[in-house]
């Protein structure tokens, strides 16, 4: 497939790494927590790239000392949506700065189909281009479905 | 919901210490084994493990600044005890199931639940029982929602902000009211006792109450009575050990008893002492309060005199004198 050659969405830290383990995804979220970063966990079954905001699970983390409370936030979410993308995402609060300073994925639907091109011909014989996840012309929830 | 200052607090946002470098972005598992283990190496004698973890340091420091208190400090060297031999055992391949080290802290108001609760904190982190070492203080109202469906994400939120460190619930038997069948109380409750039970790695739970109360709240929760090992029951202080706590606020304070002052301080406690409401070693530390009061305003009276540190810094026994709790033990004395 030259679309799609690693059959694995790339977006965020580590995606052309083999999936994170938990332990490895604990040391992560230690770390962000000694920089001061808030956690939260983020889902969704429509990973387009323009899609910049997911579905938050639960609200974001402040004030967490130990990663084992992510972890357990990121444990529910997986039980309840087992084929959906889910990220961890770093919100770094420092004055000035306000964003997200990390973001990776931690859970992946078993099978990834990637995206296809969508090409449009308007006057002039122009050509717009767009992409579009093969998923998602399935309806919300649905996605991802062996 | 508070941070008790002197223990790990929390990171506030925005004020992060932006030392820690970006090799600590790490991603081998097996640096988070080796971090884990770190400074434990392979001890094969309790002292060796004493001094990689100043345990030794942590339990000399409580006997120094912790008067009295001897049940409790016993349970606490136990405990300790048996974390180091775990580190023992471990180092050389047996088992070692990590204990249950939830507990329950009675005792009458002031004599100290809070400071070891705070104390504990440090020990169970030196001893490598829990990660991070910070106390997170609570009491009914952080826990339990006002409305349907607020409970459970309210008490979660506080779990998740204790984890790695000590969850001190102050006053527990609060969080069950039996009185009113439809108290979200109960949900909290529920809550606590499943991350009790599944998180036991991550958290220290320590329940702390007045002892009849707490006695009650344990027989109508089962559940929680028989997932706390450890039921620490505080003692009150005697009249030796209040008057060594009086010396050792004071010289925190950098104050010191001046002539005769310590002796009338004694004469001052074995009356409160009977008198209602007296709540130990918080009644010494508002009667020293209010003697700097007194201190105070007769260093005041007098604007030109020149004040030396040793006039700044001595409790004189008129200070103490003038206190209301002389005039009602003279008066209990005559009746009597």
């Amino acid at each position: 497939m030259m679309t799609n050659p690693t059959g694995r969405l790339t977006q965020g830290q580590f995606s052309f790494l083999p999936d994170l383990t938990d332990a490895e995804i604990t040391l992560q979220v230690e770390y962000g927590l000694k920089k001061g970063y808030a956690w939260a966990v983020e889902y969704t079954d429509d990973p387009h790239p323009r899609n910049t905001y997911w579905e938050m699970f639960g609200m974001p983390m402040f004030d967490l000392s130990d990663a084992a409370g992510v972890m357990l936030e990121l444990k529910s979410c997986r039980s309840t949506f087992p084929q959906h993308y889910i990220r961890l995402v770093a919100f770094d609060s420092t004055r000035g700065v306000e964003t997200i300073a990390m973001s990776f994925i931690v859970n992946r639907p078993p099978v990834e189909p990637g995206f296809s091109v969508v090409r449009q011909e308007t006057n002039g014989r122009t050509m717009r281009y767009t992409i579009r996840g093969h998923e998602a012309d399935r309806p919300e929830g649905e996605r991802y479905r062996k | 919901m508070y941070n008790i200052p002197g223990s790990v607090t929390s990171p506030a946002a925005g004020t992060t210490p932006a030392k820690a470098g970006e090799g600590d972005a790490v991603l081998s598992s097996q640096s988070a084994a080796n971090a884990a283990g770190a400074g434990v190496g392979a001890a094969r004698t309790v002292a060796e493990v004493m001094a990689q973890s100043q345990t030794g340091a942590v339990l000399d420091e409580l006997d120094r600044e912790l008067v009295g208190l001897a049940p409790v400090k016993a349970r606490i060297r136990d405990i300790a005890a048996l974390l180091v031999i775990d580190r023992l055992r471990m180092n050389q391949g047996l088992q070692a199931q990590s204990p249950s080290l939830h507990m329950s802290f009675t005792g009458n108001p002031g004599t100290g639940k809070t400071t070891v609760a705070l104390r504990m904190a440090q020990i169970l982190h030196r001893l490598g029982y829990i990660r991070k070492g910070h106390l997170v203080a609570v009491t009914r109202d952080d826990l339990v929602g006002q409305y349907v469906g607020h409970t459970a994400p309210k008490t979660r939120e506080v779990l998740k902000k204790a984890m790695g460190g000590v969850l001190f619930i102050d006053e527990a038997y609060y969080l069950y009211r039996p009185e009113n069948e439809r108290d979200y109380g109960q949900e909290a409750i529920e809550i606590l006792l499943q991350v009790m039970e599944n998180n036991r790695d991550d958290l220290v739970v320590i329940l702390a109450g007045y002892g009849d109360r707490m006695e009650t709240f344990f027989q109508s929760n089962p559940g929680m009575r028989s997932r706390i090992a450890h039921h620490l029951e505080f003692p009150d202080f005697a009249e030796g050990e209040l008057l060594r706590i009086a010396e050792l606020m004071l010289e925190q304070q950098n104050y010191h008893f001046g002539p005769g002052a310590r002796e009338l301080f004694r004469e001052y406690i074995a009356h409160r002492i009977r008198q209602p409401q007296f709540a130990n070693a918080r009644s010494v530390r508002n009667a020293l309060d209010r003697a700097r009061l007194r201190q105070a305003s007769r260093l005041f009276a007098n604007p030109d005199q020149e004040l030396t540190r040793e006039d700044l810094s001595t409790i004189l026994p008129a200070d103490i004198r003038a206190s209301r709790v002389f005039d009602l033990g003279a008066a209990s004395a005559q009746k009597t």
